[in-house]
């Protein structure tokens, strides 16, 4: 087990070693002449000086093995440089305000999709071809197709603006310091309900699919079929026995998508004016502040690599055969 | 069914320049914000332009963004996913630790980020939807070549001295082409959904050139007046992402019942 887990470790790290090579190959994608930076549409200062900003920031001056080097060991000293915007703050304190509302948000996304897509899978699963089954089977399809962004327009119009139920931005109502705690928390809720909505629809129609699968997969097996032999419970059958064994590949299927789910935040988060790093990233992009966009891409990339780790270690721990399986060479 | 509307799009999106009743750029100061209406069905937005006329002309960006970020995507895709599903060893684990790594980064990001450095265009946007999403693709071409080349006819032709090139081309990859085009098809909405969000943030393909995303952008600044400009594009995305992948699993069906399962893992969802 532990060694398993060492090994995932050791081949994780070439790969981080890769995000950084990868983010280094962006940078140099820059028009390299300040001259024929003439537009400037999107930026709030002048090119030229955000380009001596550039170089000075990432050495581009020095030949390329000396700016990959430098940029590297500042990397490993979590130096992301200072933000270009007039505060010019550093970097790595900027990301650390936003990163705990992503993480938050993308945790209770996760959860609710999990909570909500294995009951809808199994459920279809084992009523195949029954009303609930086609139901859902077009829900799949709808939320596959249906544009997040889209989706929370709509829901803004019809809780927002018509009916008027639910606040439509931010993750604090301006009059959050002057309520009651209770009121306070309700208000907190209120915000969250629209944003979550949008970022688990189509995750919720992937998963509830994907489960439905592997269920109906598992069902077919010899093993539930002794179990039902015995004389066990349908309950019993398709709860402990199919259940478990169904929700496997799911944990995989979960760890892949998890940089599609982090990815969805920019969306989300820049709709409803949540404060997080998806926000921050299209800020920075829109006012070309560059030491903040490679800091967000190489953090939550990282971030992204340890929780596919953590998912493999994961699903190697519940399922031993893949353990097994790892040491006569995957691949 | 999937088929029939996606041929109708690409009609309507052809034929732009004939059906659309109004020019899609063209302002009017006295319609702004007019709702739906016998002179414009689908209404005019801030500059009183006609949402309909708008809507036709962006159906071009989305369907030339997602064919040409597919196939970009797919070459890429074939080339490597080829090279080492054909040569193995070394030249495969570079190849699949370069698929391992591209699938770390979320795309939404990696693509904001090149974005970034790069002037926002309709030919970068292309290049980089399909520059980020040819790793399904060289996983797909590797699984089906590993397969192949230990068939009779692949051994026969190393037999009788035929070169690699020759044997890639003209022996395995036409036997490995049907989870590709299955995989192209489904590429197609996901690349336009990922071009329509781009374009939504106001980061894809600029104004005043007509977009599902960009006309949507302009509907969230409107949303307590124009609800018709946050309506009928996002219904044009959702009816076109929805008809591709309803081809693509009749393709899939129909080329090979057996690729239900295994085509359908590769392909996920975009972002």
């Amino acid at each position: 087990m532990l060694g398993y887990a060492l090994r995932r470790l050791l081949l994780a790290l070439p790969l981080l070693l890769g995000i950084t090579f990868v983010s280094f190959v962006v940078i140099h994608l820059a028009p390299g002449e300040p001259a024929e930076v003439q537009t400037g549409d999107l930026s709030i200062q002048s090119d030229a000086q955000a380009r001596q900003l550039l170089r000075e920031t990432y050495d581009l001056d020095k030949p390329l093995h000396v700016q990959y080097a430098r940029w590297l060991a500042r990397l490993v000293r979590l130096d992301f440089g200072k933000s270009f915007s007039p505060d010019a703050r550093p970097v790595l304190q900027k990301i650390g305000e936003r990163l705990p509302v992503t993480l938050f948000l993308n945790i209770i996304e996760m959860l609710v999709i999990v909570g909500l897509a294995v009951p809808i899978g199994v459920l279809s699963a084992t009523r195949q071809y029954s009303l609930f089954d086609k139901v859902t089977t077009v829900f799949v399809f709808v939320g596959f197709a249906t544009p997040d962004f889209w989706l929370a327009l709509l829901l803004m119009i019809l809780f927002g603006v018509q009916l008027g139920w639910l606040p439509i931005s931010g993750l604090r109502s301006l009059n959050w310091e002057y309520l009651s705690f209770w009121r306070q928390q309700w208000d907190f809720l209120g915000h969250l309900v629209l944003p979550i909505l949008v970022a688990t629809f189509g995750g919720l129609a992937g998963f509830s699919r994907y489960m439905r699968q592997s269920m109906l997969e598992v069902v077919r097996q010899d093993y539930i079929q002794s179990a039902r032999a015995k004389g066990l419970a349908e309950p019993i059958v398709i709860g402990k026995h199919a259940l478990r064994n169904a929700l496997l590949p799911v944990v995989t299927i979960l760890g892949l998508s998890l940089p599609g789910l982090i990815g969805g935040s920019i969306i989300v988060e820049s709709i409803f004016a949540i404060p997080g790093m998806g926000q921050l990233m299209v800020q920075a992009v829109f006012e070309r502040d560059y030491p903040v966009i490679m800091g967000n891409l190489v953090i939550v990339s990282t971030l992204t690599l340890v929780a596919n780790l953590v998912a493999d270690v994961t699903y190697s721990f519940v399922d031993p055969r893949i353990r097994v399986g790892a040491r006569r060479g995957r691949r | 069914m999937g088929g029939v509307v996606v041929v109708c799009l690409v009609l309507l999106a052809l034929l732009a320049p004939v059906i659309a009743p109004w020019n899609p750029n063209r302002p009017d100061i006295q319609k702004i914000l007019d709702g739906p209406s016998n002179a414009h069905p689908l209404g005019t937005d801030q500059l009183g332009r006609d949402v309909l006329s708008r809507m036709l002309y962006g159906a071009r960006v989305s369907l030339a963004v997602g064919f040409v970020s597919v196939g970009i995507a797919s070459l890429i895709g074939v080339v490597l996913g080829s090279l080492a599903g054909y040569n193995g060893g070394l030249v495969d684990g570079a190849i699949m630790r370069l698929v391992d790594l591209m699938l770390v980064f979320p795309r939404f990001f990696l693509l904001l980020a090149v974005l970034a450095f790069l002037r926002p265009s309709i030919w970068t946007i292309m290049a980089v939807i399909g520059l980020t999403g040819w790793m399904g693709v060289a996983r797909l071409v590797r699984a089906e070549f590993l397969a192949l080349k230990e068939r009779e006819f692949v051994i026969w032709s190393q037999a009788v001295g035929a070169s690699g090139f020759r044997i890639v081309w003209r022996h395995i990859l036409p036997n490995a082409m049907a989870p590709v085009l299955v995989a192209m098809t489904l590429g197609i909405p996901a690349a336009i959904l990922t071009e329509s969000g781009l374009s939504f943030l106001g980061l894809g393909v600029q104004p005043p050139h007509a977009t599902w995303g960009n006309i949507l952008n302009e509907g969230k600044d409107a949303i307590e007046i124009g609800w018709w400009l946050s309506v009928y594009p996002g219904l044009a995305i959702l009816l076109t992402v929805l008809s591709y992948n309803l081809l693509g699993e009749g393709i899939r069906d129909a080329l090979d019942p057996r690729l239900r399962q295994s085509a359908a893992r590769f392909v996920s969802r975009a972002r």
